[in-house]
């Protein structure tokens, strides 16, 4: 079952054009990492998928990219519940200043949810989830900013998981982190994975070849080859995909 | 001249002139203070400050319908301009598009630019006659002070608090927005509560500048040394006492002014001291504590 579907997407950023003539498919509860060198495009293609990039003016673009069969940039798409189900974890750790409790339950807020004893169990599933419930649990009324890097961001991916979404698109999660974290990350994305259809972009071969079933490499603005993760590293049709999986460049 | 002696005397001269500048705000200071001493004295601290009844001539000097008056007019004028600046501030920060921003800011530069005398005329010549036919009496009083005073304190908290808006990192948007929130929800709950102490601040400004505000409050406020019986009697200030009487104030009447000047200083740095404590204290640690 197909979760997303784009086509012959095109992107600009005022004259510049981004994105190039973009197809790709994602099925659901997998893993699929982006790859490339920086200013590939990877970015900018991840937040197509939310519409983040609508925050831009100069954004534009066409072609088609289908959540399910929806058109996400149909006039009648309702961005904010587009954003609930498809939620989206930074490069940098960005939790609210605000307490812990209130960063994962800020997302119930916004959506109109008033019972407050349904909002204590979901952020508490969320925390669990998110494999962070045993560190705060004690602490859930203390600011997040007090939290390491690692926990903030793991904090972060709870904020995103007690929204419920179906998608959840994370833009290098780990860069800002150290090694230990990011190994508790990695292991939180395969346990994610059974509910949750997720896309990773990450400059980190090992770590696209760790987490993700399938993988595409992007470059100038193009996907220059789609694979099950295996075959793009072992096997790489393409000769630019073994030069950058091979270190040569980028 | 070796480079190290040269060094030398630009850093020294630099210090003397810090140093002078300094003793010239100590120098007036001290004379305020010095100047009030003898009224303090001869009248009674507490007389001075809760009585009730100035009249130089007889005597008398209680600046507390002076003290009333000017907190009176400082807090309507706030009631009506926060609302107003921090409405604009949120709009230019937030809102506007970067077209319509760069036009609204000089704007509103100009406004803090134009001296109080005119507003002071502006009120005489428009305020004071609308008021008197919408609500009789004279025309001169708290709220026709209020009125001018709000709209010179707005440049202050819109430019402070713009500034605090516009410092709340893009992440925290994104985040918001990123879980669907929308764009008002952002602004709410986390563009707004993060900028807080900025605003509070911009706000303090706002208030010293209007407990300060002498000539145009002076034009419009009836003078009147009593307490007001309501938003529309006339009244004094503590600034406007001080500008009404100099000119012929003489023995303890002439000391008794510059303690008026004493109580404006405190009040006054008071509110200084007040909002850098909440910059100094937040900017530390921002959202150390929960919002």
């Amino acid at each position: 079952m197909e979760k997303i579907t784009v086509e012959h997407l095109n992107t600009y950023f005022g004259d510049a054009h981004i994105l190039k003539d973009i197809n790709f498919k994602v099925a659901e509860n997998t893993v699929t990492a982006l790859i490339g060198p920086s200013g590939c495009g990877k970015s900018t293609f991840l937040r197509s998928i939310n519409r983040m990039n609508d925050l831009i003016p100069a954004f534009k673009c066409d072609g088609t990219l289908l959540l399910d069969d929806e058109d996400v940039y149909a006039p009648e798409m309702d961005v904010v519940d587009l954003r609930r189900k498809v939620g989206m974890v930074f490069q940098k750790p960005n939790p609210f200043p605000k307490s812990i409790f209130e960063n994962v339950a800020y997302g119930l807020r916004i959506h109109g949810e008033e019972d407050e004893d349904f909002i204590k169990q979901r952020v508490e599933e969320s925390l669990k989830s998110a494999a962070i419930w045993d560190e705060v649990k004690d602490k859930l009324d203390k600011s997040a900013m007090g939290l390491s890097g690692g926990q903030q961001q793991r904090l972060c991916i709870a904020r995103t998981i007690a929204n419920n979404p179906e998608v959840i698109l994370m833009d290098e999660p780990c860069s800002a982190l150290d090694p230990i974290s990011t190994l508790k990350i990695e292991d939180l994305i395969h346990e994610l994975k059974k509910g949750y259809t997720i896309i990773i972009v990450t400059h980190n071969m090992q770590q696209a070849s760790r987490v993700s079933d399938y993988t595409s490499f992007f470059l100038n603005g193009e996907i220059i080859e789609s694979g099950r993760t295996e075959q793009i590293f072992v096997s790489p049709k393409e000769q630019k995909t073994e030069e950058y999986i091979t270190g040569r460049f980028g | 001249m070796s480079k190290l002696t040269s060094e030398t005397i630009m850093e020294k001269s630099l210090f003397i002139i810090a140093l002078f500048s300094c003793l010239v705000i100590l120098l007036i200071i001290s004379f305020i203070f010095i100047e009030a001493f003898p009224a303090i004295q001869e009248y009674g601290i507490a007389q001075f400050l809760f009585g009730n009844i100035w009249a130089p001539n007889e005597g008398q000097f209680g600046v507390f319908a002076m003290i009333i008056g000017s907190l009176y007019v400082t807090f309507i004028a706030l009631l009506m301009s926060v609302p107003l600046s921090l409405s604009c501030a949120i709009f230019m920060a937030e809102v506007a598009s970067s077209k319509v921003r760069k036009f609204l800011k000089p704007v509103i530069q100009t406004l803090s630019g134009i001296p109080s005398v005119v507003f002071g005329f502006f009120g005489l010549i428009l305020l004071v006659p609308f008021i008197r036919s919408q609500f009789g009496g004279t025309g001169f009083g708290i709220l026709t002070a209020a009125i001018i005073l709000s709209i010179m304190i707005l440049p202050t908290i819109i430019s402070v608090s713009y500034d605090s808006l516009r410092a709340v990192p893009q992440d925290y948007k994104e985040a918001s927005l990123g879980l669907g929130a929308t764009n008002w929800q952002t602004i709410r709950r986390v563009v707004f509560p993060s900028a807080l102490p900025g605003i509070i601040t911009s706000i303090i400004l706002g208030m010293g500048r209007a407990v300060g505000e002498t000539l145009a409050v002076l034009m419009v406020i009836g003078n009147v040394a009593k307490i007001p019986a309501s938003i529309l009697s006339p009244a004094r200030t503590l600034t406007s006492n001080i500008a009404l009487e100099m000119n012929y104030a003489i023995g303890i009447h002439y000391n008794a002014l510059f303690a008026t000047a004493v109580v404006l200083f405190i009040v006054i740095i008071s509110l200084l001291i007040i909002a850098n404590h909440i910059q100094r204290k937040y900017s530390m640690d921002i959202g150390g504590g929960t919002l």
